[in-house]
């Protein structure tokens, strides 16, 4: 290849880096201020989300009340931010859970094998035997609704997954000879694994947690959509869109306006997990 | 002179469904002096790396012995274990594999220097040193595995197992990854090192010509069993077994 030829290709990739990392930080901006918007939900909120006034019930989108009002007269902007809030920590914790839940359990199948593995193994095999949601309505039923119990619903059905990649990463890492070479430097298991395997194992982990995200929002809201997520008058999108949800040919305002910003955080989240995926995918960063 | 190391009917068996296990190594007994270099050769799944990871322990036998200093270590772990890799260690085949890829080289080679809790600025100095001794510049302590020549990268692999001044070096097809005026460099460097600190080796390796150089005395291995063992001359000028003679026409 003469240097003619190799110049174009050169520029091309450095461009193609280029765009992917101003999408990378397009996204990570967007996010950010969804956290923010989420962080701050009280100061932000133009009023309170509680508070019940039945004189100005089921009003429309006006200046006053951008979202309109519900049906006992609260304010809809106000309860979709601290609704926002409410879905989407409750969905970071579960995600922060299952993430850190799952992979020890991989790491520690993949690492030492045997029994515990195959107890562990089988256990996850049971969980992701039963479709997710129902397996995650009948434990919600079993423990009671609630927010807390809907989390730990969809954590139950949802570990096994990281379970699975972390172990065959492990799997796949505790072959390598670096492995070997840190056994015979005198490590123990533990150093092992917080040195080597955990770093080497955690890219693919971190990019199903991100892509996860809106997932579990989606099955969180729709847990509480069925009654067995946050209970009213806590401000939930779920709850909210089931509370407005016989009222959406009347006053369409009450299910939509929680509904779209669902929609909207599901597709930030999901395009930033798509976006670290692609940047961090290294046959990206090769010619393509 | 007392055996540094040696194996007593060592004898690994790797369990198959069906077909009853597959024997790697079969009964193999020998003994390495102070300062000796062993030669093992043989062709593919011969059986000489899986002696490697017995001696080693990073595999356990089925049956058989090893002792060390005159001491058995074949059913020690954790804590015990990890201090016989004091006195043994081992260079790899594919010298960039070796490396955890997302941890400089300096890190690997101290790696054992600070499992022993040697203090940052120490470990530092002598990661330097080490580099230096093997031919490398200071400033690789900085680099990734991937930044380096397989060549660089096995120096930096035998800084990395002589850090912790170990009696044995058992270099598994340690060259054999490298091209031929590479292989001569670090032909050189396990010279210089066995001099220096009067190592005793065992160097696994196909080749023939190599090993007659560079070893006091060769085992020959075939289907996991060891068929000969004498001094490189013996073997090679009146080899007894069948496969011996093979191999050595096969280069001569």
């Amino acid at each position: 290849m003469s240097a003619n030829e190799k110049k174009p290709t050169v520029r091309r990739q450095k461009i193609r880096k280029s765009h992917r990392k101003a999408r990378l930080l397009f996204f990570l901006i967007l996010t950010a201020a969804l956290l923010l918007v989420v962080i701050f939900a009280q100061q932000i909120c133009p009023y309170d989300p509680n508070i019940q006034d039945t004189g100005i019930s089921l009003q429309p989108p006006s200046l006053e009340h951008p979202a309109g009002t519900d049906r006992f007269g609260r304010d809809m902007l106000s309860r979709i931010i601290v609704g926002l809030q409410t879905s989407i920590l409750s969905t970071l914790a579960l995600v922060a859970v299952i993430t850190v839940v799952g992979t020890a359990a991989g790491i520690l199948c993949g690492y030492y094998g045997g029994i515990l593995d195959s107890i562990v193994m089988r256990i996850s095999d049971v969980c992701l035997a039963f479709p997710g949601l129902v397996f995650a309505l009948a434990i919600a039923a079993l423990l009671g609704g609630g927010l807390s119990n809907a989390v730990i619903a969809l954590a139950v059905i949802s570990w096994p997954k990281y379970a699975r990649i972390a172990r065959s990463q492990t799997l796949a890492v505790k072959g390598m000879d670096y492995i070997s070479a840190a056994r015979l430097a005198g490590g123990s298991s533990w150093q092992i694994i917080f040195r080597h395997v955990l770093p080497n194992s955690v890219g693919p982990i971190l990019v199903t947690s991100m892509l996860d995200i809106g997932t579990m929002l989606m099955e969180l809201a729709g847990l509480s959509f069925l009654g067995l997520g946050a209970q009213p008058p806590t401000a939930e999108l779920g709850n909210m869109m089931s509370g407005g949800r016989s009222m959406l040919q009347t006053y369409p305002w009450v299910i939509l306006g929680p509904g779209i910003a669902i929609f909207i955080a599901v597709v930030i989240f999901n395009l930033l997990g798509d976006t670290i995926r692609d940047y961090l995918d290294p046959k990206n960063s090769q010619r393509k | 002179m007392k055996p540094i190391l040696a194996a007593e009917n060592l004898t690994k068996t790797f369990e198959q469904e069906g077909t009853g296990g597959f024997t790697a190594v079969s009964r193999v007994s020998f003994q390495l002096y102070p300062g000796e270099i062993l030669g093992v050769v043989g062709e593919s799944g011969s059986g000489k790396s899986t002696l490697a990871k017995l001696l080693t322990r990073l595999i356990d036998p089925t049956e058989g012995k090893i002792v060390l200093n005159g001491e058995e270590i074949t059913g020690k772990k954790g804590k015990q274990l990890r201090s016989v890799y004091q006195d043994i260690q081992m260079v790899f085949q594919t010298p960039a594999a070796s490396f955890d890829p997302r941890k400089t080289l300096g890190d690997g080679i101290g790696e054992s220097l600070k499992n022993q809790g040697l203090p940052k600025g120490q470990i530092r100095k002598e990661v330097r040193k080490l580099l230096k001794q093997c031919g490398l510049p200071e400033e690789f302590a900085d680099r990734y595995p991937h930044e380096v020549s397989g060549g660089q990268c096995q120096r930096a692999a035998i800084a990395r197992a002589l850090a912790i001044q170990p009696k044995i070096l058992i270099c598994d097809e340690a060259t054999s990854a490298l091209d031929v005026t590479v292989q001569q460099q670090i032909m050189e460097l396990l010279r210089t090192m066995r001099k220096e600190r009067n190592l005793a080796y065992i160097f696994i390796c196909h080749n023939l010509a190599l090993v007659q150089s560079f070893c006091d005395r060769i085992l020959v291995m075939y289907e996991g069993e060891i068929t000969e063992s004498g001094t490189p001359d013996e073997v090679i000028l009146s080899p007894k077994s069948r496969y011996a003679k093979d191999l050595v026409e096969a280069v001569f």
